[in-house]
């Protein structure tokens, strides 16, 4: 919502302007106009006049009050600061399981497990190409590789977030390994990454597996089971990180991310369930881009309109599901491969963007993030500048410490007219799930990744080191940590033992029940997931069983 | 082989092969290339060492570009020898994306023409793959005449 600024009196302002304007015009004759990320054109100079504190209370209200402009929490990083989750997984579940628990170890209360690129394709370890296994997360195929990868991790008094796209399968394994442990599934708290099937038919196709009907079933029957049976768990994380990563702009990036929770939300209306139940438990995830006060800006607005969304579109009354809580991701997108120190400088001020707009979680890059998967070393660096920022910078000290400049809050209301035109196109479209079938929303992003691209090579967009600020050096990519392979292969053969090993007729019980739950109107088919994964089903078998019931994930492409 | 085809744009196949699915990058070079007057031929990702040999053959392309952003990259040398044992010795072979120096050996080893990483200039890419075209259709015209003296 835009609204014309509110002529205060101010005696003498006028002719101060215009003098200020006079001069500035005569320094600056034949500038050009400029423009942030979004197409929004900048002004030199914000005042009184573009933004009023009249507003107040409509637009920003209080930390904690509607609508959530100035933060979700009353007290915000004051009196709890952001959750450090660094992305982690590599290797065997014995080498996740040694990276993970000496992060516990220096402190940190949320841990992320990201699963091998096979797993994301849907194939069990004994069908993939060795070389690959392990490179780029943890292989990760039974409750028993769940076990070993959480030895030691409290399961119940840390937060864990899986990259666990449907049919959720880590999150059927977690389950498993709790009910080992003797821990209540009530106590198992963290979130379900990569559940946004709509960002990954779109823009991120490495987490596609299931049609786009069967996705859509799927997290309807998961968010069921989780309000169910795991209550304190977060089943749906809307991903807007995608969607930018893949080019759209910051604007068009939180339109179509609202307007992906907006189609979630109605799903679980139209089946029946209580919105106010729901939505609590609604969290987004976003990549910081470098352009700072678009960021902040994209972000202070995104909370407004989300609340009221939730109010007033979704008829949601509990105040907690107004609350608009994300996860920062600063953007790999920004970084560059030419000097890489330089990245360390470009993180600082993403991350800055990320605090002072009010984040809930934060995963820092690794200056080396562009060229490879980082380093022990790297990754601490990425840690320290959370630190720095925090304790040596102060910047949780005063909340929303932006808020009430002149530019940001001007700039604060042009983003939420832009996410709201977009919101309003894709709502013309018949919703996020039709727009995203039609290839409306594909379409846009490309046209703004190659506008970008466009801007990089004309040099328009200055990127230090890559289009302005050479310096003479051999690019090199440092060598990357792989697996061991022989410790891989006999994960592998082990693995292949356990098949020959479990109850044949347990396993075909349950991927029959399984089948037969896809087919039917009203099982819920996740919890057929668990049930199979309890019986030594792996994940290749309960995905190729999906697959075929609800038909195969192909992604649609617009080059 | 036809009189005209000496003056047929490049084709190149533009693919991603094995388990990673991020393709911003395959997309802009795939569209930097058909700017350039080039044909492209471009899949989604998760392609197989066969997939990419049958497609080659079947859109006889002169060159074939993998975009590597995670790993991918170590099964292309099986894709080089799958290329040689299908024929298509005159094929040139193109990698985009991030490959560690020490592993890039292993690839211009193998057969590969060459490496961008992270950065590169269309420029540059567009020039290497017109080269590589280029040399591409005279190897093959080579193996036609020796073949028929």
């Amino acid at each position: 919502m835009t609204h014309t600024a509110i002529q205060l009196p101010l005696p003498g302002f006028e002719q101060a302007q215009g003098e200020w304007r006079a001069d500035y015009s005569k320094q600056m004759a034949g500038e050009q106009p400029v423009r942030n990320r979004s197409g929004i054109e900048v002004q030199p100079l914000y005042s009184p006049r573009d933004w009023s504190s009249e507003r107040y209370l409509d637009d920003l209200g209080f930390p904690g009050q509607f609508p959530y402009t100035r933060g979700v929490y009353p007290s915000m990083h004051r009196g709890r600061t952001w959750t450090q989750r660094q992305l982690i997984g590599l290797g065997t579940p014995a080498d996740y399981n040694k990276r993970v628990l000496r992060i516990i170890d220096a402190g940190a209360n949320a841990i992320s497990l990201l699963p091998c690129c096979s797993g994301f394709r849907g194939i069990d370890c004994d069908e993939v190409d060795p070389e690959l296994l392990g490179t780029c997360g943890t292989v990760v195929n039974t409750t028993d590789h769940m076990d070993d990868a959480l030895a030691g991790v409290p399961l119940g008094k840390i937060s864990t977030a899986m990259n666990d796209p449907s049919p959720f399968t880590l999150l059927a394994f977690t389950l498993g390994v709790a009910r080992r442990r003797g821990v209540d599934w009530s106590q198992v708290t963290g979130t379900s990454n990569q559940s946004d099937y709509i960002s990954h038919f779109i823009a991120n196709h490495q987490f596609y597996r299931l049609s786009l009907p069967g996705s859509r079933r799927m997290l309807l029957d998961h968010i069921e089971f989780c309000r169910r049976h795991v209550p304190n768990w977060n089943p749906v994380s809307v991903v807007g990180q995608h969607m930018q990563q893949a080019g759209a702009t910051p604007a068009e990036t939180m339109g179509f991310t609202l307007s992906t929770a907006i189609q979630y939300a109605e799903d679980c209306i139209a089946r029946g369930m209580d919105i106010d139940d729901v939505l609590r438990r609604f969290t987004f995830f976003f990549d910081i881009s470098i352009s700072f006060f678009e960021e902040v800006a994209k972000f202070r607005a995104g909370r407004r309109i989300w609340a009221r969304i939730a109010r007033d579109r979704l008829g949601a009354k509990d105040p907690a599901c107004w609350r608009f809580k994300f996860h920062g991701q600063t953007s790999g997108v920004d970084l560059t491969q030419q000097q890489p120190l330089n990245n360390i400088a470009r993180v600082s001020v993403q991350a800055m963007a990320g605090i002072l707009s009010g984040l809930q979680s934060l995963h820092t890059d690794a200056y080396d993030e562009a060229i490879a998967c980082p380093s022990e070393e790297t990754a601490r660096v990425a840690v320290a500048t959370q630190n720095i920022l925090r304790e040596e910078a102060r910047l949780c000290d005063v909340i929303d410490p932006l808020g009430g400049s002149y530019y940001v809050e001007r700039l604060t209301d042009q983003m939420e007219a832009e996410i709201e035109a977009v919101i309003a196109k894709i709502d013309a479209a018949g919703g996020m799930y039709k727009a995203a079938e039609a290839g409306l929303v594909q379409t846009m992003i490309g046209d703004s990744a190659l506008a970008f691209q466009e801007q990089v090579e004309s040099g328009d967009r200055k990127i230090i080191g890559v289009n302005c600020y050479q310096v003479d050096q051999d690019l090199t990519v440092p060598p990357a940590e792989r697996p061991d392979p022989d410790a891989m292969n006999r994960h592998v053969e082990r693995f292949k033992a356990f098949k020959q090993e479990r109850s044949q007729e347990a396993v075909a019980r349950a991927l029959d029940a399984l089948a037969r739950a896809a087919n039917s109107k009203d099982e819920n088919v996740f919890e057929k997931v668990v049930d199979a994964t309890e019986a030594g089903v792996t994940h290749g078998e309960i995905v190729s069983s999906l697959r075929r019931e609800l038909g195969f994930g192909h992604p649609l492409i617009v080059a | 082989m036809s009189t005209t085809s000496g003056f047929r744009p490049i084709r190149v196949l533009v693919t991603k092969i094995g388990l990673d699915g991020h393709d911003r990058g395959s997309r802009i070079v795939a569209a930097y290339l058909r700017d350039a007057g080039m044909e492209v031929i471009y899949t989604p990702p998760w392609q197989t060492v066969a997939g990419v040999v049958k497609l080659a053959t079947e859109e006889d392309v002169e060159v074939i570009g993998i975009s590597s952003l995670a790993t991918d990259h170590l099964i292309v040398p099986k894709m080089m020898t799958a290329l040689r044992a299908a024929g298509l010795d005159h094929v040139r072979v193109i990698v985009g994306g991030i490959v560690p120096d020490e592993e890039k050996t292993a690839l211009i080893e193998a057969g590969v023409s060459n490496v961008f990483g992270p950065g590169a200039a269309r420029d540059e890419i567009v020039a290497c793959v017109t080269s590589l075209g280029q040399d591409a259709r005279h190897a093959r015209i080579n193996e036609f005449l020796e073949a028929n003296p």
